[in-house]
């Protein structure tokens, strides 16, 4: 290949995206490594304490998109105390003082400040895409000066973030100049709109395609935004509120029935279910839909709305959808590729509501050839279940089980659920992603480690019974990236294995488990490029200690594989080895 | 077993009779006057109904309730005398994290309760004496479903050896159908993004028939002086009680650590006179910003109402919380709620 100039090279490289292969390209030889180098417009950081900004810019300097991820997975469910890191601020300084040419920024669990937003929206004179998800730390006064200042803003995408609402105007911080917007969403929002203003924002945006509103935008608004914009084609639906009136509910309709491009439909935070009706014009259009935050929608209504859906590729959902919800999906969406089922009722009090079960999963898994990707909640599971969907579904990419109730067996033969899992990862040789749960013991990971060749991300809770089981899987995952594990009686013999495998995974997590404060030292020391971090909540101040407790157990250990060595931000509470 | 276990175990216990915990308050309800400032005891300003009420009758409970005062009302803590004796020898152990207002336990020499005396009343105690006293007027949710059983403060630690494998954890609490189960920190695996939109989303509903709200309700907890902040749900309490011991047991840690490490490595080791001198010199106040962005006293209102409208919560100084006059405001703002 080196016949050809450089251009050439460049441009077939200009056809190669994905980043693995990107990656791969640049190892080829010095030559190749230099072109890539100065043609990578996007690079991903899975971790961003793994390097640092200036070693990025230096090798990339002509970086156009970013994406950075922060704190480890288990944050999003409060394990990990708060100003423990994930800080963006330093990467937009120093990508602003090198004046690289950011155009977009994607972060997840990462902390924004509103001064960091204000910077980002001065330093790049061309940036166009803000995507934040799971991040905390802003105001509506960081969104203000990103309307304000960033005049080429295609995206703002706003998911579940943390966001202080100061109910100011940013909206209006739009200038009337700004006609480029593609995708707006602000569902996380929680105070009131200037609604307005969004609809003078929309009116002069013929190229929105994707708009996602909060809570604050009530009916007849919506009517008019939808009218203005009949070329959405994802709608992220705020307040229903009230029932409306009908004069009301038929501008709707007639707004709805233009918007013949819409494919995706989420929100109905608050809903009258006697609303959804004015959707079904467009439901068989539909191949996305989340119905996850629709608490008040009944069974019922769901089913007659998912009856229509016959395209449907991806629906998240609640559980109040029921079995037989499920089994109207299946029946109804034969081209369904993901399903989230979320629980409704998160601290597990009821035990009269109509939730999922093991039949819902089965009748998903035997109506459903292309689905490849679920997430489910349920109270109750059998290995019978677990085997049958197995063989139903081989072409699980993603299996995430989760049975609410913490060592949960098989319901009806009160065995362990190891053989249900042993199937799954058997049958489905493509499984990327897994999470466990229920009653298990060492024999699942027995399985997992034999069978599930491809796996990069597992997740296990309240699972196991000796070393042996994680193990186990570290011996077996080749593909291992990211292993997760809390509350199992896995301990130093499990962790120091096989030390060096960690410098080929992303990151492992293991929160109260056995490992002990003496196990972790000793993975430190000889591994320069991990940082071992402790973050022991309930004992600070332990540098005042003279003799440390080597026996003692840690609460939270995360590991991760780095090059730039131990962090400058940490808190007290977290301990680098 | 650690206190915290003990704690858990026994609520568990006393929860399944939940009548007994809400009811028998009456003894002690009332407003006695306080003086969370470490003023003197009969200098409040303010507060025109300052009398102890020490012969309180639940009539006026309801007006005694939501009168003006300054400070927290409250003298003695129901849940030691009405608690199974179980309960005590823990409260023994029980730092009282914020002294409020302890010269009570001095005057009134008809003091009930059975743990030591002389020891400064913390702040759950006051808490827990008014929400008692207000929810037999306020009939709220609190009595319908389970309390719930350990607070968001439960360590993981303490799980496991709680729940054996096999069993249902709702089995191994009690005998008693209704039994509380255990909150685990993170458990299910539902983003908390997730569980607030949806506690919103059921809490704006009109559905009142005493169902809890779903999901959670996280609020963001600070304290002057403790190097991080942590976050509660308070939808995982039913009364100030429960939010204020899981606070205390928080939050402890920072306030040992002022103490000087002398080796002690259990909170239990440290004397009671230490603390108390400790705690002498800084008293603790908890305030929280409601959604006007006012910080507020906690504990003036009625709980239901205090869930609403808690955005944040703060444990200041109580010499930093001078200028909160809490009584007068909390109550305005909840007349032009109402």
């Amino acid at each position: 290949m080196n016949y050809f100039p450089d251009e050439v090279i460049e441009h077939v490289f200009d056809f190669v995206v994905s980043h693995k292969d990107r990656n791969s390209i640049s190892l080829v030889c010095k030559s190749w490594h230099k072109i890539e180098r100065f043609s990578r417009k996007e690079v991903f950081i899975g971790n961003c304490y793994a390097i640092n900004p200036e070693r990025l810019i230096g090798r990339f300097p002509c970086l156009k998109s970013l994406t950075l991820k922060g704190k480890p997975h288990f944050a999003d469910f409060n394990l990990v105390p708060h100003e423990w890191g994930g800080f963006v601020l330093p990467w937009i300084e120093a990508l602003a003082r090198s004046r690289v040419g950011l155009e977009e920024l994607r972060l997840k669990r990462m902390v924004v400040t509103d001064e960091s937003l204000e910077l980002l929206s001065r330093s790049f004179a061309n940036f166009k895409s803000l995507v934040l998800v799971s991040c905390e730390g802003f105001t509506t006064d960081g969104l203000a000066s990103i309307a304000t200042n960033c005049r080429h803003l295609r995206e703002l995408d706003l998911q579940e973030n943390e966001i202080d609402d100061h109910r100011g105007q940013w909206l209006n911080c739009f200038p009337d100049s700004c006609t480029t917007l593609i995708s707006l969403n602000f569902a996380c929002l929680k105070g009131e709109t200037n609604v307005a203003a969004l609809e003078r924002l929309v009116a002069r945006s013929p190229n929105l395609k994707s708009l996602k509103l909060n809570r604050a935008v009530p009916l007849d608004a919506l009517a008019r935004l939808m009218s203005c914009a009949p070329q959405l084609v994802d709608l992220g639906v705020g307040s229903y509120e009230n029932e409306p009136d009908p004069e009301s509910f038929a501008k709707l309709m007639t707004a709805i029935e233009k918007c013949i491009s819409l494919r995706s439909l989420s929100g109905f935070l608050e809903v009258a279910p006697l609303c959804l009706p004015a959707f079904y014009p467009i439901c068989q259009n539909l191949i996305s839909l989340n119905l996850s935050y629709a608490a008040e929608i009944q069974g019922n209504h769901l089913i007659k709305l998912i009856q229509l859906c016959k395209r449907l590729q991806r629906l998240w959902i609640l559980d109040s959808i029921g079995d037989k919800g499920l089994v109207v999906v299946a029946d109804t969406c034969k081209e369904l590729q993901e399903l989230r089922v979320f629980p409704s009722d998160v601290h597990g009090e009821e035990d009269n509501i109509a939730a999922v079960t093991e039949v819902g999963l089965v009748a998903i898994s035997a109506g459903c050839p292309k689905l490849h990707s679920i997430l489910y909640f349920c109270k109750q599971m059998t290995n019978a279940a677990l085997i049958a969907v197995a063989k139903n579904c081989p072409n699980f990419i993603r299996f995430r089980l989760c049975i609410l109730e913490p060592h949960k067996p098989d319901h009806i033969t009160s065995q362990s659920l190891d053989e249900g899992f042993g199937a799954i990862v058997q049958a489905c040789k493509g499984l990327r992603r897994l999470s466990v749960s229920g009653l298990l013991t060492d024999q699942v990971f027995l399985y997992i480690g034999m069978y599930a060749e491809q796996l990069e991300m597992l997740s296990i809770a309240f699972a196991g019974d000796t070393d042996k089981g994680m193990l186990y899987v570290l011996n077996g995952c080749k593909k291992m990236r990211k292993l997760e594990i809390r509350d199992s009686p896995f301990g130093n013999a499990a962790l120091l294995a096989d030390v060096g495998r960690y410098e080929t995974m992303r990151s492992l997590w293991m929160s109260s488990c056995e490992v002990t404060l003496g196990g972790c030292k000793r993975l430190a020391q000889n591994s320069p490029r991990l940082n071992v971090e402790i973050i022991n909540e309930n004992e600070n101040n332990r540098m005042e200690q003279n003799e440390e407790d080597e026996g003692e157990k840690v609460d939270k250990l995360y590991l991760y594989r780095t090059v730039v060595g131990t962090r400058k931000d940490a808190p007290p509470y977290v301990r680098i080895l | 077993m650690s206190p915290e276990e003990e704690l858990q175990s026994n609520v568990s216990v006393a929860s399944s009779s939940p009548t007994s915990n809400c009811i028998s308050r009456n003894t002690l309800g009332g407003l006695k006057e306080h003086n969370y400032l470490g003023l003197s005891d009969c200098s409040s300003v303010g507060s025109s109904t300052l009398s102890p009420l020490a012969e309180d009758d639940k009539a006026t409970i309801s007006l005694k309730a939501t009168e003006l005062t300054l400070g927290l009302p409250g003298s003695q803590s129901p849940a030691r005398d009405t608690e199974l004796n179980l309960l005590s020898p823990v409260k023994l152990d029980e730092k009282p994290f914020f002294p409020l207002l302890p010269s009570k336990d001095e005057i009134c020499s008809s003091s009930q309760k059975n743990n030591a005396s002389g020891n400064k009343r913390g702040f759950s105690d006051t808490m827990d004496q008014f929400a008692e006293a207000k929810s037999s007027v306020y009939t709220e949710k609190n009595w319908m479903f389970p309390e719930a059983a350990a607070t968001q403060s439960v360590t993981k630690k303490d799980v496991p050896q709680n729940i054996p494998k096999g069993q249902s954890s709702t089995t191994n609490n009690s005998s008693s159908p209704p039994a509380p189960k255990a909150q685990i920190v993170g458990w299910p695996p539902v983003r908390s993004y997730r569980k607030n939109t949806l506690a919103t989303t059921c809490k704006n509903s009109d559905e009142v028939d005493g169902r809890p709200g779903f999901g959670a309700l996280f609020v963001k907890v600070s304290m002057d002086g403790a190097p991080y902040l942590r976050k509660v749900d308070l939808r995982s309490y039913t009364n100030y009680g429960e939010l204020s011991s899981a606070l205390e047991k928080m939050f402890t840690t920072f306030t040992l650590g002022q103490c000087g490490s002398n080796g002690a490595a259990g909170k239990d080791m440290l004397s009671e006179t230490k603390l108390k001198d400790l705690l002498n010199g800084k008293d603790y106040v908890l305030t929280y910003e409601d959604k006007d962005g006012d910080w507020m006293l906690v504990g003036d209102v009625p709980w239901e109402m205090f869930i609403d409208v808690c955005k944040k919560l703060k444990i200041m100084k109580g010499c930093d919380a001078i200028g909160l006059a809490a009584a007068p405001r909390a109550m305005e703002k909840s007349k032009m709620r109402a």
